[in-house]
């Protein structure tokens, strides 16, 4: 009896090209602005690493909708690391930095950003992380792609994509802020892997 | 790296990585929640076999922090006044599953042995021993230093190491363990280190370290260092006579008022003044310069909890204690260079 290989070397391919990211980010920033009626209160923060441009990002659209909004003044990075409950599970990592806007977050609308929702358990992390830094009215999470096999009850508020995906696959999210495929930076959502 | 016994054969990724964490650390000193919950259900073992202020409270602040539990073991009013030997309080609290032990010892190398001896499990940091080291001493002088470097040079310190940095050692440097760290992690670091001292006060085969030797505090001065560090005259271990009178010694190799005037004369406006304490003053430091605006000292001891958040949190967070720069754990996906776990 044979066993099938698994389709180890199986090629990556894109799920969501740059113009597919891009149109993803302007519809998630419009249901920001929709679910909050408005841009009052609002404050982005991205989870390292690939969270924090994906907020910058958002923050510029709408920045573009509404131009009293400075951008830069309601983003921040949430570094989540030492909050996370697989800590003695892998190697250790050093932490990232932990940037939140000037207004704090205390009575803020704060919209969690990550690339990918999977177990949820960075969303526990980040929700503990976000407990010791203050008190939001509010907490919403945007997230440009969810692959589903949650472990946690968690759900996003704003999706860009939904992917159906098997465990055994990695979905890989490249932008060009932190990137580069063969030298040049790349703004794409692919599948490696699985079966 | 599982443990961190001294800074002589730390590498400088390592340092980096340590000083980079620690600047981490230090925003969360700053907020008004100061705990991390990184290393809840682990057991720190103070293990000091010498007096310490500044070093026992600092190593078991940063272990509070991170929500360790922390165990202080002093050998005054221990069973090694009843003469225990380190190998058996070593396993008795190996017993106790300590995670770590942070141990300050007379003798030199006793970090080492405990680390090596096969006795203990647990990750061993040195909190200095003897003569040898001081690694997290001369790691929050780094922080410091490299703060500053930073600040003069108009740049975030995160990443950013010492390079072309004059730093001038000052003092007792036979007897300072701090001194010897000092000069291996901050070569590592890519500055130019000075030792000046009394001769009787410089060790045997100080010509082979990486760094310059004088006699004469106020010549290497002159020289325009960017950071004088001053070090303890360390009379309890002082067995002989160094020098005619401490008198003699404050007048030639005390930071005196003086020689604090003589750093605005010569406008080293960024020049500071460190002291890893506790501070004789009026001896090797005086008051004015102490408390001057020049003056660390206070910065140091601030810095040195998050230093050793930093070192206790690299050493103790993960599950094992693999160097994660190793090979065998590259392979892990959820420390793939391209992507962070899409968890």
């Amino acid at each position: 009896m044979t066993v099938p290989a698994p389709h180890a070397g199986a090629a990556p391919r894109v799920v969501l090209a740059e113009a597919d990211i891009d149109r993803a980010l302007t519809r998630i920033a419009h249901e920001i602005l929709e679910a909050n009626k408005g841009s009052s209160d609002l404050v982005l923060l991205g989870i390292p690493r690939r969270g924090f441009p994906l907020a910058q990002r958002l923050a510029r659209r709408i920045g573009a909708v509404d131009p009293s909004i400075d951008p830069r003044a309601i983003t921040g990075q949430l570094d989540v690391t030492m909050y996370r409950d697989d800590l003695q599970r892998n190697p250790t990592r050093p932490p990232r930095a932990t940037q939140l806007p000037p207004t704090g977050i205390d009575e803020k609308v704060v919209v969690l950003v990550d690339d990918v929702l999977y177990s949820g358990r960075t969303i526990r992390a980040a929700l503990d992380a976000l407990a010791d830094l203050g008190r939001p009215r509010i907490v919403r999470l945007a997230v440009l792609v969810d692959r589903g096999h949650r472990e946690l009850p968690i759900r996003a508020d704003h999706v860009g994509k939904n992917l159906p995906t098997s465990s055994a696959e990695r979905v890989r999210v490249h932008l060009e802020e932190i990137d580069t495929v063969a030298g040049r930076p790349v703004n794409e959502v692919v599948i490696e892997g699985g079966a | 790296m599982k443990h961190l016994l001294s800074t002589h054969d730390l590498a400088l990724h390592d340092a980096l990585r340590l000083l980079d964490t620690a600047e981490e650390m230090a925003a969360v000193g700053e907020r008004e929640i100061k705990k991390l919950p990184a290393l809840r259900g682990r057991t720190v073992v103070n293990l000091f076999y010498e007096d310490s202020t500044r070093t026992r409270i600092s190593f078991e602040a940063a272990a509070k922090r991170l929500s360790a539990d922390v165990i202080n073991f002093a050998a005054k009013g221990s069973s090694v006044s009843k003469g225990e030997s380190l190998k058996d309080t070593a396993q008795t609290l190996e017993a106790m599953s300590a995670d770590a032990v942070v141990i300050r010892h007379p003798a030199s190398g006793a970090p080492a042995r405990l680390a090596a001896s096969g006795w203990i499990d647990a990750a061993v940091l040195n909190a200095g021993d003897g003569t040898h080291e001081h690694p997290t001493q001369a790691l929050l002088d780094a922080f410091t230093l490299r703060r500053h470097w930073a600040k003069v040079a108009g740049t975030g310190s995160p990443g950013s190491d010492l390079t072309g940095m004059r730093v001038l050692i000052v003092g007792d440097i036979l007897h300072s363990r701090v001194a010897r760290s000092n000069v291996w992690l901050l070569k590592t670091l890519g500055a130019e280190v000075t030792l000046v001292g009394p001769p009787t006060l410089l060790p045997v085969g100080v010509d082979t370290w990486p760094c310059t030797v004088r006699y004469n505090l106020d010549e290497a001065l002159a020289d325009r260092p960017d950071a004088v560090m001053m070090l303890r005259l360390q009379a309890e271990r002082m067995n002989a006579a160094f020098f005619p009178s401490t008198r003699e010694y404050s007048r030639r190799w005390g930071f005196d008022d003086a020689r604090l005037a003589a750093l605005d004369t010569l406008g080293l406006g960024d020049t500071v003044i460190m002291h890893p304490g506790p501070m004789n003053r009026g001896l090797e430091i005086s008051a004015a310069a102490a408390d001057s605006v020049r003056s660390t000292v206070l910065a140091q001891v601030r810095n040195g909890v998050s230093v050793r958040m930093a070192a206790l949190y690299l050493l103790l967070a993960g599950g094992t204690h693999d160097d994660p720069a190793a090979p065998a754990v590259r392979e892990n996906p959820a420390l793939s260079p391209t992507k962070e776990p899409a968890v």
